[in-house]
């Protein structure tokens, strides 16, 4: 009965879903017998990680939707009502909250850990733009849900950034107009951000997160080496420095999980508001469309694309400083996606490349930090001076990729992996 | 399945014409999707015309008005505020005579306005939607020869009285000159055009 190319169980229950549908095939295929190379190291624990961070978002934001208003009037005090009157609102509002923090931080290691290890280099490139667009749509999640408390900042930071449409030539305005849904920010606004942070969005993340799996396991995970375990197996066909991925990176993922817990948990408990940075200190107040609050700042995550956009204060090729802010805040995004193809060094990984790649990546990490540091304070005179340095390395970081990638020395490659 | 007597230009034809059909559908189940995120109804009747009543406004005063959810500046100008901004030198302005379209026609000259004594602008920051801070003065800002005008403390666009940007910040153009007309001698109707008088 059914597909006999399939692995199926001898007897018993799991033969008869077996025969009706593939689940000890895809158990094998995805945990006991995908083998993942045995020299893990620290920066593997982000994907796991990312993955439960999902589903604290997920199980809260449904709950939090229970108790929330999406309305202009009602927006904000559902907010309050959850965190004073609702059992346990603000335990399942300061997970969601920081969760959305957490989530870009691991992300972030995740993806950094991808920039080190070459884990977007061929055959991995789509896994890599999986990835990304995982990335985009995150941030469009993580800012539409900033709306939605209708705070001051959750209404003026919105304002910046739908605004930011409206730079574009010709069409800008009556774009912005049409995504407001109306001539300014509005309840119109949140309640279809609302709709979008619920229900739309949240499914196309998760596609994406399948895809990406789906993805990673047809080509096989990378390694800190960034060789292939598949060049060299046993005889019966299993990789010599290869481990299933269950029990093996389970457990220690479960480790992760443990470790990460104990740091999130202290946030919740203890830093809810991460400083000002997690939850913005205007946003304890309600929206008011007639008074903009001193200093407006996007949370952090966003804070190093938001220095890009500000870095730019001069015309060029006959496009105003407006517009090449928003094209070059994009361009950073969009420079990501083709990294794949902008590596043409013939290792993978950092350990092996030449000092170049090594030197540029620093550079690109430290000058990420900075612009970060730099989008969250007012901007000065000097500070604009160093964002703009700031984003002259991010981009040579991957627009001189080609060249230094390829010019550089690279030390020789192992046959196996090493520690 | 065998190939037997299959016509293979005849099989493409018509997928490729249930494809058009097919594309052309698509488009137009997408028109009602992209249509219902235009502004309501309701939204544009909330954004029809406002009155105000400038009456009991002091010389050097402001006063804020709603329109279409923007605050509309109506600042009734005194002779020394109005003798500041003519005088102002427009080399340090980026768009001293008004030629980008952030005004209506009707809206000339170093004053922006219909009356030179009233000053209507939207308050809105033309860099990123802030809302400026009033400071009319020649003392309220760290500047030589500060002409008075408004101030962005987001990003430290600086504007003239009459809403004319300088030159060398980050806001693009002048503050906007929304639509609108005298009723009478007290009353500014924001939103109508005087033409529509």
């Amino acid at each position: 009965m059914g597909n006999p190319n399939r692995v199926k169980a001898e007897s018993g229950i799991m033969r008869w879903v077996d025969d009706r549908f593939p689940a000890t095939q895809m158990w094998q295929d995805h945990l006991s017998k995908y083998y993942a190379p045995k020299n893990f190291n620290f920066w593997y624990f982000f994907g796991s990680l990312a993955l439960l961070v999902l589903v604290n978002q997920i199980l809260t934001g449904v709950w939090l939707t229970m108790s929330y208003n999406p309305s202009a009037e009602g927006a904000f005090a559902s907010v309050e009502y959850i965190m004073r009157d609702v059992e346990y609102g603000w335990l399942i509002r300061y997970l969601h909250s920081t969760g959305a923090s957490a989530f870009f931080v691991v992300v972030y290691l995740h993806m950094f850990r991808a920039l080190l290890y070459g884990s977007y280099k061929a055959p991995r490139e789509l896994v890599w733009i999986f990835g990304m667009a995982i990335y985009l749509l995150l941030m469009a999640e993580a800012f539409m849900g900033y709306l939605l408390p209708w705070g001051q900042m959750s209404y003026w930071g919105a304002q910046v950034i739908i605004s930011l449409f409206s730079a574009i030539p010709f069409v800008g305005p009556d774009l912005a107009q049409w995504v407001r849904g109306d001539y300014l920010i509005s309840g119109i606004t949140l309640n279809r951000f609302f709709a979008l942070h619920v229900v739309a969005l949240p499914i196309v993340i998760l596609a994406l997160v399948v895809l990406h799996l789906i993805a990673l396991h047809e080509v096989g995970s990378n390694n800190p080496d960034g060789i292939d375990i598949k060049s060299k197996k046993d005889e019966t066909g299993k990789p010599l420095d290869g481990i299933p991925f269950h029990p093996y990176y389970t457990v220690k993922d479960v480790f992760g999980v443990a470790v990460f817990l104990f740091v999130f948990a202290a946030v919740v408990f203890y830093f809810p508001e991460g400083g000002g940075y997690f939850l913005e200190r205007p946003n304890f107040e309600p929206a008011n469309p007639m008074v903009t609050p001193d200093h407006i700042a996007p949370v952090w995550y966003f804070t190093p694309f938001y220095a890009i956009l500000r870095a730019i204060t001069f015309d060029l090729f006959g496009l105003d400083a407006k517009f090449l802010g928003v094209v070059f805040m994009g361009g950073a995004i969009a420079v990501l996606f083709v990294l794949p193809w902008l590596d043409r060094s013939p290792v993978n990984s950092i350990r092996y490349k030449g000092w170049m790649s090594k030197v540029m990546l620093i550079l690109f990490a430290i000058s990420f930090i900075i612009l970060g540091v730099l989008g969250a304070l007012p901007a000065t005179p000097m500070r604009t001076a160093v964002a703009q340095l700031c984003t002259v390395l991010y981009f040579a970081f991957f627009l001189l990729m080609p060249f230094y990638t390829r010019m550089e020395k690279t030390k020789p490659v192992p046959e196996r992996v090493t520690g | 399945m065998a190939d037997n007597g299959v016509n293979k230009g005849r099989r493409r034809l018509l997928l490729g014409a249930t494809t058009v059909v097919g594309a052309v559908g698509a488009v137009g189940v997408a028109v009602p999707f992209v249509a219902s995120w235009q502004p309501s109804a309701r939204a544009r009747a909330a954004g029809a015309p406002v009155s105000a009543d400038v009456s009991k406004l002091e010389p050097g005063q402001r006063m804020t008005v709603e329109w279409r959810g923007r605050p509309v500046w109506v600042v009734r100008r005194t002779p020394d505020m109005i003798e500041r901004t003519e005088n102002f030198d427009p080399a340090r302005l980026a768009d001293p005579d008004s030629q980008e379209p952030q005004q209506p026609a009707y809206i000339t000259g170093p004053l922006r306005s219909v009356r030179p004594e009233y000053s209507v602008l939207i308050g809105i920051c033309t860099h990123l939607g802030c809302s400026p801070l009033f400071r009319p003065e020649p003392d309220d800002v760290d500047m030589t020869a500060w002409p008075g005008g408004y101030f962005c403390p987001c990003h430290g666009s600086y504007f003239d009285l009459s809403g004319r940007v300088f030159r060398n910040v980050p806001a693009p153009l002048n503050l906007e000159v929304p639509p609108y007309r005298f009723d009478g001698d007290a009353v500014i109707v924001v939103g109508e055009d005087e033409e529509a008088a």
